[in-house]
């Protein structure tokens, strides 16, 4: 059925979080060109309303996913416009404490907050949707989570411990959670996207240089090329 | 029979009744379902998320509170959502009983509601005063985003709480097009479904936009169910053909379930893949041919789905049925326990003939 990477994103039923910027924009930007259908949810409604202008028939979903009372309504509205779904991208994510702070600084609430945002919220959102990727990979379609994670869920760098530690906790999440799915069809998988090029990481690290970042248009298409493979592999052993 | 009054899905107690075609009997816990299968069965579950289908807001013309349920729609299709059938109710909500409801204002096509963020229209009425074709202004994404915002789940006064939808979605829940829960499915979890799979038994699922179950209007719920459209997976269309063929049961959870497989199988050999509308109703003298054994609740003589079981197996059987579970305490509605009832075939063949 799909020949090449480019075309096994074609029509393929994709949701992104956080895609109104840095990473989560470029990647539905790059979905929408590889003709893929595409939901994305992020928080400011005028932001969405403008991407989902820009880019006709891409479906934009004003959303919080840190509050558990928005998970199945932002739900209802993926698959409700996509028809069902193949592909979930948890994308959206928080810094915790701005500026970046030591973790003996850093107050509850902030951890907390990166913890809803992080680690919680996909959670909620992974498992409300877990009915619709199952019920593709029961089609034979695709069905993917990608949790973006980071270096920092790895590497303990100082001032970074409410981000690492929900991240370290999202990566662990995604291989239990990849463990467990995998007779049900569905395939769940962390990638660390590099440093970016992004309004979050100017926030976290005000005075980089930015020529020595990643830009996210570049980390989005790397993401896909890998979205692609695995989903190709879900066909062929199906 | 006992209601059940609180919104959990599986309560650690919760009962399941094995009603065997012969007429025996097993009394056991339901988180043993995968385990009162035989290998070589196939379970079917409705994978319908449940809409937030109840909209209060005002009726334009005369300014009256109303609820509006949303009931019905034509298709599928996700952005087939501008035409709904609704039941409307005069002000109040769920907590008073829908019998003792307040009637709404008189419908005349072309009478404006705003429901929230949603503004919609009367195109048609049907025949009863409570019973409207509504049309929502906006695109798709409009009305859905309406829908999700401002729409709560259609709910009964033996529940008091508000349920929220997490309370009414099932594990196996995807596209939103049920109206109420198919509630049968409440009792599956993702353990029970890799039991089933350790155990032999087969898994599948078919989408049934689940209608209302009750209107509290004895004229309206006559005419239910309503038309139900449906879609059934080429893999589900397999599985039944393949369980068929080796001699296994085909097992529907839940009488949405039963009504989708039994409306793509009229008229032809085999389960026809791909989208429906379900418009006949089962009961006795039905031909029920390709569900082997229905997962439901707890149904009393007279309601629609207990219609339902009489067109499974003969009304002896049903009436020692009932007479069990009232004994031994199950508990009725959409959150209480279990039967498995197992279609006569003796009992099938007489209605058919």
């Amino acid at each position: 059925m799909f020949t090449s990477s480019r075309s096994s994103l074609d029509g393929m039923r994709v949701a992104v979080t956080g895609g109104t910027s840095g990473l989560g924009l470029a990647l539905v930007e790059s979905l929408h060109r590889r003709g893929a259908a595409v939901a994305f949810v992020a928080r400011d409604a005028g932001r969405v309303t403008g991407v989902a202008r820009r880019l006709p028939g891409t479906h934009g979903i004003a959303g919080d996913v840190s509050v558990k009372d928005e998970t199945h309504r932002i739900a209802l509205r993926v698959t409700a416009a996509l028809g069902g779904l193949d592909v979930l991208i948890n994308n959206a994510s928080s810094l915790g404490p701005v500026p970046l702070a030591l973790l003996a600084d850093t107050e509850c609430e902030d951890l907390e907050s990166a913890l809803a945002t992080n680690l919680v919220g996909p959670f909620r959102l992974t498992k409300a949707l877990l009915g619709a990727l199952a019920a593709s990979a029961r089609d034979g379609r695709p069905a993917l989570v990608i949790n973006i994670t980071s270096d920092a869920a790895v590497t303990p760098y100082a001032g970074w411990g409410a981000y690492g530690a929900s991240k370290a906790a999202l990566l662990h999440l995604s291989r239990i959670w990849g463990e467990e799915l995998r007779t049900h069809g569905v395939r769940v998988e962390a990638i660390d996207p590099g440093d970016m090029d992004t309004p979050m990481h100017t926030l976290a690290v005000p005075d980089a240089d930015r020529t020595t970042l990643k830009r996210p248009e570049q980390a989005a298409e790397e993401i896909l090329e890998r979205i692609a493979a695995w989903t190709e592999h879900q066909e062929v052993h199906r | 029979m006992r209601p059940a009054q609180a919104p959990i899905q599986r309560p650690a107690d919760a009962r399941l009744l094995v009603v065997a075609a012969d007429g025996r009997v097993l009394d056991t816990e339901r988180i043993r379902l995968a385990d009162v299968l035989e290998p070589g069965d196939l379970l079917v579950a409705n994978d319908a998320a449940t809409l937030p289908a109840s909209l209060h807001g005002v009726h334009v013309r005369t300014g009256a509170m109303i609820e509006i349920r949303l009931a019905g729609r034509e298709s599928l299709a996700a952005d087939d959502v501008r035409h709904f059938t609704a039941i409307a109710f005069g002000p109040g909500d769920h907590r008073t009983r829908t019998e003792e409801r307040p009637s709404p204002p008189r419908f005349r096509r072309g009478d404006r509601l705003r429901l929230g963020p949603l503004a919609a229209k009367v195109v048609r009425t049907l025949g009863h005063p409570r019973l409207v074709t509504l049309r929502f202004a906006g695109t798709p994404d409009d009305i859905w985003a309406g829908i999700a915002a401002h729409g709560k789940p259609i709910q009964y006064a033996h529940v008091e709480q508000p349920l929220a939808l997490w309370d009414v979605w099932t594990r196996v829940a995807a596209r939103a097009v049920a109206f109420e829960p198919p509630s049968a499915g409440f009792a599956l979890d993702w353990g029970m479904i890799r039991r089933l799979a350790t155990r032999g038994v087969g898994f599948a699922t078919v989408t049934h936009a689940a209608g209302i179950s009750s209107t509290g209007d004895p004229a309206l719920d006559a005419r239910l169910p309503f038309d139900e459209p449906y879609h059934v997976p080429e893999a589900t269309a397999r599985a039944v053909a393949e369980t068929r063929a080796r001699g296994g049961r085909v097992i529907a959870l839940g009488t949405s379930v039963t009504r989708a497989l039994e409306d793509a199988a009229h008229g032809v050999a085999e389960l026809r893949a791909g989208p429906g509308l379900a418009t006949r109703r089962l009961a006795p003298g039905s031909r029920v041919r390709m569900v082997d054994a229905i997962v439901t609740g707890v149904h009393q003589p007279g309601e629609s789905h207990y219609e339902l079981l009489r067109a499974l197996t003969g009304d002896t059987v049903l009436r020692r049925m009932s007479a069990l579970l009232e004994q031994r305490g199950y508990r009725s509605h959409e959150f209480g326990d279990s039967v498995l009832l197992e279609r006569n075939r003796d009992a099938g063949t007489r209605a058919a003939a």
